[in-house]
């Protein structure tokens, strides 16, 4: 079974979580604030709704100067 | 998820606006609140001469990136602070970002011109990192725009910069920094006027801006202003927005429209009166300004390594 492969920011680390499951459920399930990140897949934005699939590959971005995620 | 604009698939929400919106109308909402906040706060005009300080990070490059596609006259000023792996980085994303847009940039390094850099600067004149960087950005800002003879330096302070600073002056009565809170300084007793156009942009907004316009920016942050107190505000804040969106919004513009002019006496009392320091000329209310004190406490102080970035592998 495949899992959505997540990459978190400072420090910078991989963790595998089991999809599919949208954008908002994710940052859910992490605790965090969707005022501080954005996702991003293959450099392109991905909105709350947005589903992602088994094999997916995502990064967390923090926005806040100095935060982590 | 739609754009609230045309109806396409949407690439972000944005619930203070309680609006949705597609790579394209993103761009223009953004670009649009940036030229709102010029005109409402009267900070320059077409043909005036800004200069940007950048640093490579996200609000900086989207902040120069914003005003050059809105056909104003803005040239970078990049500091070299000399603090290891990330002022190397966030060089090469500056230097990367001018080639690509062809846009002028001036660049000055602390060591070069100064003799000294953040990290063993500060150790030897005995001021914390941030105290330091900052003194010397503010110096290296004015002396830069007035050189140059630039109508404004304009900076990346966004509306969660703004918020948490207002937030923390609250917090503990700082009323004479109260009446400081405009996102524009007019120009006086030789400084340049300073502007911050992106304050009605967040921070989400400001990271989305770079990553659908395309511009690469350093994401990690400086390995020496780790636990910053205004990182707390901000969390704080957000909490908050999260429960109720527009919340920083509101309580930025609120103060701005109701209350700042309270403190206009206090943050006027609170400014000394200025002559100039004795070494470089730059406005001063000593014969020695803190710029050149700690240009000779720590010139030629030998480097220190920077911490790592926390990012990097």
């Amino acid at each position: 079974m495949g899992s959505v492969l997540v990459r978190l920011r400072n420090p910078t680390r991989d963790i595998d979580m089991r999809g599919p499951m949208t954008v908002a459920r994710l940052l859910n399930r992490l605790d965090l604030n969707r005022e501080s990140v954005l996702v991003v897949r293959n450099r392109e934005l991905v909105p709350g709704d947005a589903l992602l699939a088994d094999d997916d590959e995502v990064e967390i971005r923090p926005v806040i100067s100095g935060g982590s995620a | 998820m739609k754009c609230t604009v045309c109806r396409g698939p949407a690439v972000i929400d944005l619930r203070r606006h309680n609006a949705n919106f597609c790579a394209e109308h993103f761009l223009k909402f953004c670009r649009d609140q940036v030229e709102r906040t010029i005109d409402d706060f009267d900070m320059f005009a077409p043909g005036d001469r800004v200069l940007v300080a950048v640093s490579g990070g996200k609000d900086s490059l989207a902040a120069w990136h914003i005003l050059r596609h809105l056909g104003y006259d803005a040239t970078g000023l990049y500091i070299g602070l000399g603090i290891g792996e990330y002022s190397d980085t966030s060089h090469r994303y500056v230097a990367a970002f001018a080639a690509e847009h062809d846009a002028p940039l001036i660049t000055v390094d602390l060591r070069e011109r100064y003799g000294y850099d953040i990290p063993g600067g500060a150790r030897a004149a005995r001021r914390t990192p941030c105290s330091a960087c900052g003194l010397s950005k503010r110096h290296v800002f004015d002396e830069a725009a007035i050189e140059g003879a630039f109508d404004a330096v304009a900076t990346g302070h966004n509306l969660d910069d703004e918020a948490a600073v207002l937030f923390g002056n609250v917090l503990h009565w700082h009323t004479e920094y109260l009446g400081r809170q405009s996102p524009v300084l007019a120009a006086r007793d030789g400084f340049p006027r300073k502007v911050k156009p992106l304050v009605r942009l967040g921070e989400r907004e400001m990271a989305a801006y770079c990553i659908v316009a395309g511009i690469d920016y350093i994401v990690d942050e400086c390995p020496m202003a780790r636990g910053n107190r205004h990182l707390h505000y901000k969390a704080a804040l957000n909490d908050i927005e999260a429960a109720s969106p527009g919340a920083k919004a509101d309580f930025y513009f609120g103060f701005l429209r109701r209350a700042a002019d309270r403190f206009d006496g206090e943050a006027e009392a609170g400014r000394e009166q200025l002559g100039r320091c004795d070494t470089c000329g730059a406005p001063s209310p000593v014969e020695r300004c803190a710029f050149c004190r700690l240009v000779e406490r720590a010139g030629g102080a030998v480097p220190v390594n920077a911490p790592t970035l926390r990012g990097a592998k």
